[in-house]
């Protein structure tokens, strides 16, 4: 089996992706539907939670989407979970299965995930920072005798809006992980909760030594879910966040995603608190 | 070192064409430019400050990255093949610039166009006696002597030129010509004389050191100043255009009106322009002209130093001499500075 980054790697220009199918696609919501994708045969995806890929509709362009699928499940397949926001996204939801698409990557860096042996995890979401989460919950609980206790609290506008419903559901019938959602916007019918993100936090009551919080959502979020966490005690080395920004080349070149000295593309788009907390720009 | 008597100039230079691609710095409408050469007359070695920087012989304004057929997802990279070619008469804030753009494009995951096209690609360079235009701060950035990119390295002697050769490939544009001879004792002496009266003619323009440079910077993040020169930027992009050591570029699909074979291409961009930090869903993560001005400025005193151990700034002047709204790298660092001390630590 080849992985795609060494497929990558070894054209003769970095800039050209490798085809891949579309052999399904679900409507999550209005604005975002999950495709599963599949590489060429002999390929696998072998990226690491947290990575992106550079996704390619030939003639129209190419833009970094998150992978959502579990890294040891792959194989030769992957998933990605897309908002229809701009052109190349557009482009992607006007795509059947059967549909060709072109994917470089993985690049960057993910979730170190070996580090979160034997300890808490929290992960929080909000909107479609669910999708690159998935990836890493889907990982950790496959493995999940590896990690402590381990929580997810995920938060959406509305109750029309939340990603992957069905592993919702079974994420909480099994037990061994707490889930908490909350939205924005009540629709008539809706019971849970109702508020932002950070009024699910004090439902989770783990010592805050020895907890890892991983945190992705849409950039207005980060600075409060940031301050509660800290409040709540939590080591600035064990908060990892990941970075939206304009990734067009994905390789370091292209200058668009700059924060400071970093490529977000490379360096991130995972990174912890503690790397950023002096790069004014980052969570500004 | 050997020396090239400078009647000799011209026929080294000549045969250099023989099977080389010449590009060098040559008059065009009072201003100078590189540009290939047809003739060894049309060189010019004491010119003032070239408008576009040498980069574009690496990355040029638009390049083809490859072709494709959308309907069989057939695709093809294009990876320029240039003849051999040798770049004449770089001055050495040129060379520093291309010293970063090497190791950033080196760096990681390898450009392989930029690199098909620098591994062709020999440089001259030549030392700079005078200060080329008001605008240049050479000296204060250190980029007033030959780092080690260099293939060929001339030093004016008067007569005659002292030629240090830096590569295999500098070597292979010079062996066997019969053009070059042994220097004498005067010869040597005579350099050193040289080089010594070279330094006073430049100004050390910047007024704090410049390893200071990126503690300056870091201190006036939330300086006013931003805010100052961002209200007279006009946001045209023009000072990156002419930066021998931005890079940055944006990618385009373009596609026949059958919607089946197409290309991707990519082209200059610039940290100025409005919306070149945007994400998809709108999110601008450097919306005002005051953060992307900081944004460049940060990027080549202090971010790019942290990255790939080289000052993004090699001190050329191109970017001041071409800003229509006269902001100027001497005067935004001298300014910085001067608040830093009025207020030690303060933002300044």
């Amino acid at each position: 089996m080849t992985t795609l980054l060494r497929e990558t790697l070894d054209h003769s220009s970095i800039y050209m992706p490798t085809p891949a199918r579309i052999v399904a696609v679900e409507q999550f919501t209005e604005l975002e539907k999950w495709f599963h994708l599949e590489l060429p045969s002999g390929f696998t995806i072998a990226h690491q939670p947290g990575q992106f890929v550079e996704v390619s509709v030939l003639g129209i362009g190419e833009a970094p989407i998150s992978i959502c699928s579990s890294p040891a499940r792959s194989n030769g397949a992957f998933e990605l979970c897309v908002r229809r926001v701009g052109k190349l996204t557009e482009a992607l939801h006007r795509l059947e299965p059967g549909s060709m698409i072109g994917v470089r990557g993985p690049f960057g860096h993910g979730f170190p995930i070996d580090r979160f042996q034997g300890k808490d995890i929290v992960f929080v979401a909000g909107g479609l920072g669910l999708a690159p989460l998935r990836s890493l919950i889907t990982e950790v609980l496959d493995e999940r005798g590896k990690y402590g206790r381990v929580a997810l609290l995920y938060g959406a506008r509305t109750p029309n809006d939340f990603l992957f419903p069905a592993d919702l559901k079974a994420w909480a019938e099994r037990g061994d992980i707490e889930c908490h959602v909350t939205v924005d916007r009540p629709t008539d019918g809706w019971d849970g909760h109702v508020g932002v993100i950070t009024t699910l936090l004090p439902k989770i009551d783990f010592p805050a030594r020895n907890t890892i919080a991983t945190v992705v959502g849409p950039p207005v979020m980060y600075k409060f879910v940031l301050q509660d966490l800290l409040a709540k005690g939590i080591a600035e080395g064990n908060i990892w966040l990941s970075f939206e920004r304009q990734m067009k080349c994905g390789v370091g070149k292209c200058g668009h995603c700059q924060m400071h000295h970093i490529y977000t593309c490379q360096t991130g788009p995972v990174l912890s608190y503690a790397e950023v907390k002096d790069l004014e720009e980052a969570l500004s | 070192m050997r020396i090239l008597p400078k009647h000799l100039l011209n026929a080294w230079v000549e045969r250099l064409r023989i099977d080389h691609r010449v590009v060098a710095p040559r008059e065009s409408h009072g201003q100078y430019i590189f540009d290939e050469i047809t003739s060894a007359d049309e060189l010019v070695l004491d010119y003032h400050s070239s408008v576009l920087p040498p980069k574009k012989y690496f990355l040029p304004p638009r390049e083809d990255l490859f072709t494709f057929n959308a309907k069989t997802m057939e695709m093809s990279p294009v990876i320029e093949e240039i003849e051999p070619t040798v770049i004449m008469a770089l001055h050495t804030c040129d060379l520093h610039a291309i010293q970063l753009l090497d190791r950033i494009q080196g760096t990681g995951h390898v450009d392989q166009h930029y690199q098909a096209r620098r591994r062709k690609t020999a440089l001259v360079s030549i030392e700079c006696m005078q200060p080329c235009m008001d605008q240049a701060f050479c000296k204060s950035l250190g980029t007033l002597s030959v780092p080690e990119q260099f293939d060929v390295h001339l030093t004016d002697l008067g007569d005659r030129y002292a030629v240090d050769v830096g590569s295999d490939a500098g070597e292979a544009l010079i062996r066997g010509m019969g053009f070059f001879w042994k220097p004498s004792d005067t010869d040597y002496d005579r350099f050193n004389e040289v080089m010594a009266g070279k330094w006073p003619n430049f100004d050390y323009r910047l007024d704090c050191d410049v390893t200071d440079l990126p503690n300056l910077l870091g201190a006036s993040h939330d300086s006013t100043l931003w805010d100052e020169i961002g209200e007279r930027c006009l946001s045209c992009g023009q000072c990156t255009k002419v930066c021998p050591t931005c890079y940055c570029f944006d990618v385009v699909d373009e596609i026949d009106l059958k919607l089946e074979k197409g290309k991707r291409v990519r082209v200059w961009d610039s940290c100025l322009l409005e919306k070149f930090a945007v994400v998809a869903g709108g999110h601008d993560f450097r919306n005002s002209r005051a953060n992307r001005l900081r944004h460049r400025f940060m990027r080549k005193g202090k971010y790019q130093l942290e990255a790939y151990g080289l000052l993004g700034c090699v001190g050329c002047g191109r970017c001041a001499l071409s800003c229509p709204a006269h902001i100027t790298p001497i005067a935004t660092l001298n300014t910085l500075n001067e608040r830093r001390q009025a207020s030690p630590g303060e933002s300044a």
